[in-house]
């Protein structure tokens, strides 16, 4: 095929480019069909454990002191805590039915999590384990953002299409924004400005004012060679420093590097099939893209932006998280 | 389970100021106390309904088949009306196949409807069309796959959610040639709605390099479909039916009407797979699918229903979308502006098939890919990879602007 022998190359260019190695982080990868986690040493670049967790493992994040990996298990309805020293299940979450993303709070208590079977964004209290609010939003609840200040979460609704702006107060919708068809993923600028909105059938990343709550940009992507309908943006990364964002293209099987100040797209990284979700490494050198259908996951170099390698993990990788430490 | 299917004005203007709407303040709805009433956007459902029999009893189609994909996408059209102002609801009435549609539809626009779905004859149908027309209702076909309905006979207001049976033949025969599998025999029923199957069939044959080796009508002589002993006449029956045929790779079934196509797999003379109206069937829908978020779909309806959703099912969830979509794109009730959302070239919907829908601007109908599937799982899905279109590759599947006979007015 085309598109592996052009990836091929890709990689064999940036080897002998002598590209850095990843520094050593623990990378956690949820692979959706064979429910389990793959746990990789970024520095090695080598799968060190796979660990069975429950059923149609998918979002999945760490908490802030490097302690406990938060994982949705969608089939079992529920979100399963694993202890990153030990590897074990050590305690569940009442997530609500079918998890699927969740956003964990700047401070690290709280979680809140989309529960698209129900319409409902649950609010769980980290530490008690106890929920402390269910809110109403748009139909298939899916992508969870919030803002850096921890002051308002943003949730989108594939099937309203819509983000809906919710204040972690009150835990009531402030704000409906329209986007385009199957938003998936909402992440917001570091500085807090923006908040930038993929949307899987539209094709598109709507870039919205938080101060103004209206989409200010429209971000489309045209890749030679691919038809427009293949080009499906899910996951999107923003660097700390604000400068560059990465959005993954599903089944474009590449994703896309966008300039946040001019908002055009400066590359197009090729990586593996139907990619999904992007994870930085804490020193923001490396990130991480999972390919569902080609089982691996990519790791690209934010300095050059090329491909560094990849590493085949489970099946059909989904959600990528990297330790802090 | 069973899974088959029951049998140009300004619109540029019109798109810009919808889209002008969501970048700009006012549109942007707000939630809080000063919201305002409900903007009501009243919907109809009009079906020509009768107890049909089918050859096996898991295949009868059930009581509310459409109806209830046609309720799910209110529910869900009014989880997004409910923040912007903006109520659904649906009006079913039902009349006898092939009566008069007349008082039904007075009665519908008399209730001040937008737009009605149609699971009609196609007689019906373009009585209806063109009643409504004189209204400015909008009518969405969700039941019937006639291919005349969107060429020589189209209306430009008559909007097709449901594919065509050269849309459906061709899917199945994109598959087909994926496998190889190019020499097909056919056998084919009686039948008008069998007779057009068949030659969607063999159409699809000459498109994409299949060869039909053999024919075989198989005529209605009008035995019943349930008898108690009747499965031990079949077994002999069908082997010689299909008796005499040369060699081929699949044989293929075009039975709408229910007298022989369920009785033709596994007891054909040559062993070989059996695919049209039964065996590997191609399908709006299926109740099967799980892929491309059809998971929360299939949850939400199976809640909603207690039973699987069928291909009528999604063509009316997928018709109530659509307006429920151009509504909220709009924030309006007007169906001039809904139309013209619906026709502008920015207009899609997105319906679980993996990529976006949008209409085929010279006919009004909806572009999709097509289930390829038998009675428990997904085989594939159509257009298959290879062949190619300067448009869209949907277009690959079902009559193309250039071969179309249609001019909407």
């Amino acid at each position: 095929m085309p598109l592996k022998s052009r990836f091929c190359t890709a990689v064999v260019m940036s080897l002998v480019a002598g590209a850095q190695p990843a520094s050593a982080f623990m990378a956690y990868v949820s692979n959706e069909k064979d429910n389990t986690v793959s746990v990789v040493d970024t520095a090695s670049g080598t799968v060190v454990k796979t660990l069975p967790v429950g059923q149609r493992p998918r979002g999945i994040t760490i908490s802030h002191d490097g302690k406990f990996i938060y994982l949705c298990a969608s089939d079992d309805d529920t979100i399963e805590v694993i202890d990153t020293q030990t590897h074990e299940i050590v305690g569940q979450l009442p997530s609500g039915p079918d998890p699927e993303l969740f956003v964990l709070s700047p401070d690290g208590k709280t979680l809140y999590v989309a529960n698209e079977d129900d319409n409902l964004v649950t609010v769980i209290d980290i530490e008690s384990r106890d929920v402390l609010a269910e809110i109403p939003v748009g139909v298939e609840p899916e992508g969870m953002g919030i803002s850096p200040d921890g002051k308002t979460m943003v949730n989108t609704s594939e099937t309203t299409n819509m983000a809906h702006f919710i204040d972690t107060d009150s835990h009531e919708i402030t704000h409906n924004v329209l986007v385009d068809s199957r938003p998936r993923f909402a992440e917001f600028k570091p500085d807090g400005s923006e908040v930038w909105v993929s949307a899987e059938i539209g094709g598109t990343v709507s870039v919205i004012d938080n101060a103004s709550r209206a989409v200010k940009h429209k971000i489309t992507f045209e890749i030679a060679g691919l038809r427009s309908e293949a080009i499906q943006p899910v996951g999107v990364r923003i660097t700390a420093d604000g400068k560059k964002a990465y959005v993954a293209l599903g089944p474009a099987n590449r994703v896309a590097v966008v300039d946040t100040t001019t908002y055009k797209v400066e590359k197009y990284v090729l990586v593996g099939q139907r990619v999904w979700q992007l994870a930085f490494t804490p020193d923001q050198k490396t990130i991480i893209s999972t390919n569902g259908v080609s089982n691996d996951i990519t790791f690209i170099d934010v300095a050059t932006d090329e491909p560094v390698q990849s590493i085949t993990v489970g099946a059909m990788p989904w959600g990528v998280v990297v330790s802090p430490q | 389970m069973s899974v088959r299917p029951a049998v140009a004005a300004d619109w540029g203007a019109a798109i810009k100021l919808a889209q002008a709407q969501t970048l700009t303040e006012p549109a942007q709805p707000r939630a809080g106390p000063a919201k305002p009433a409900p903007v009501d956007i009243h919907l109809g459902y009009l079906r020509a309904y009768a107890p049909q029999l089918a050859l096996s009893v898991l295949d009868v189609p059930p009581r509310d088949e459409g109806v209830a994909g046609a309720n799910v996408a209110i529910v869900d059209n009014n989880t997004t009306g409910r923040f912007l102002g903006q109520a659904f609801s649906l009006d079913v009435t039902e009349v006898n196949p092939d009566t008069d549609v007349n008082a039904a539809f007075e009665a519908l626009a008399g209730k001040g409807v937008t737009a009605i779905l149609a699971d009609l004859s196609p007689s019906q149908l373009l009585a209806l069309a063109d009643v409504a027309a004189a209204k400015g209702i909008l009518v969405f076909n969700v039941g019937a796959t006639d291919d005349r309905l969107r060429e020589e006979d189209c209306r430009a207001n008559l909007f097709h959610t449901v594919p065509t049976r050269s849309m459906l033949a061709d899917g199945l025969a994109q598959y087909l040639i994926w496998k190889q599998w190019r020499r097909w025999a056919l056998v084919y029923g009686s039948h008008d709605r069998d007779r057009l199957f068949a030659e969607a069939l063999r159409r699809a044959a000459e498109r994409f390099g299949g060869e039909i080796v053999a024919q075989k009508e198989f005529v209605d002589t009008g035995t019943a479909r349930r008898t108690d002993s009747g499965v031990v006449q079949i077994q002999r029956q069908m082997p010689v039916f299909t008796q005499g045929m040369p060699e081929y790779d699949v044989l293929l079934v075009a039975d709408e009407s229910e007298v022989f196509g369920t009785y033709v797999p596994y007891r054909t003379w040559q062993p070989r797979p059996v695919a049209g109206t039964a065996g590997l069937m191609p399908l709006a829908w299926h109740p099967a699918s799980e892929q491309w978020g059809g998971t929360q779909i299939q949850n939400r309806f199976l809640k909603s229903t207690g039973r699987r959703m069928l291909s009528k099912d999604m063509s009316a969830w997928t018709a109530v979308r659509i307006i429920g979509e151009a509504a909220t794109r709009t924030q309006s009730d007007d169906t001039a502006r809904i139309a013209a959302f619906i026709h502008s070239p920015d207009f899609s919907i997105a319906a679980f098939k993996g990529q976006k829908l949008t209409f085929r601007a010279w006919n009004n109908q909806l572009r999709q890919p097509v289930f390829i599937g038998d009675g428990h799982s997904v085989v594939s899905t159509s257009p298959q990879e290879g062949f190619l279109h300067q448009v869209s590759e949907l277009d690959t599947l079902g009559i193309d602007q250039p071969e179309t006979k249609c001019v909407l007015k």
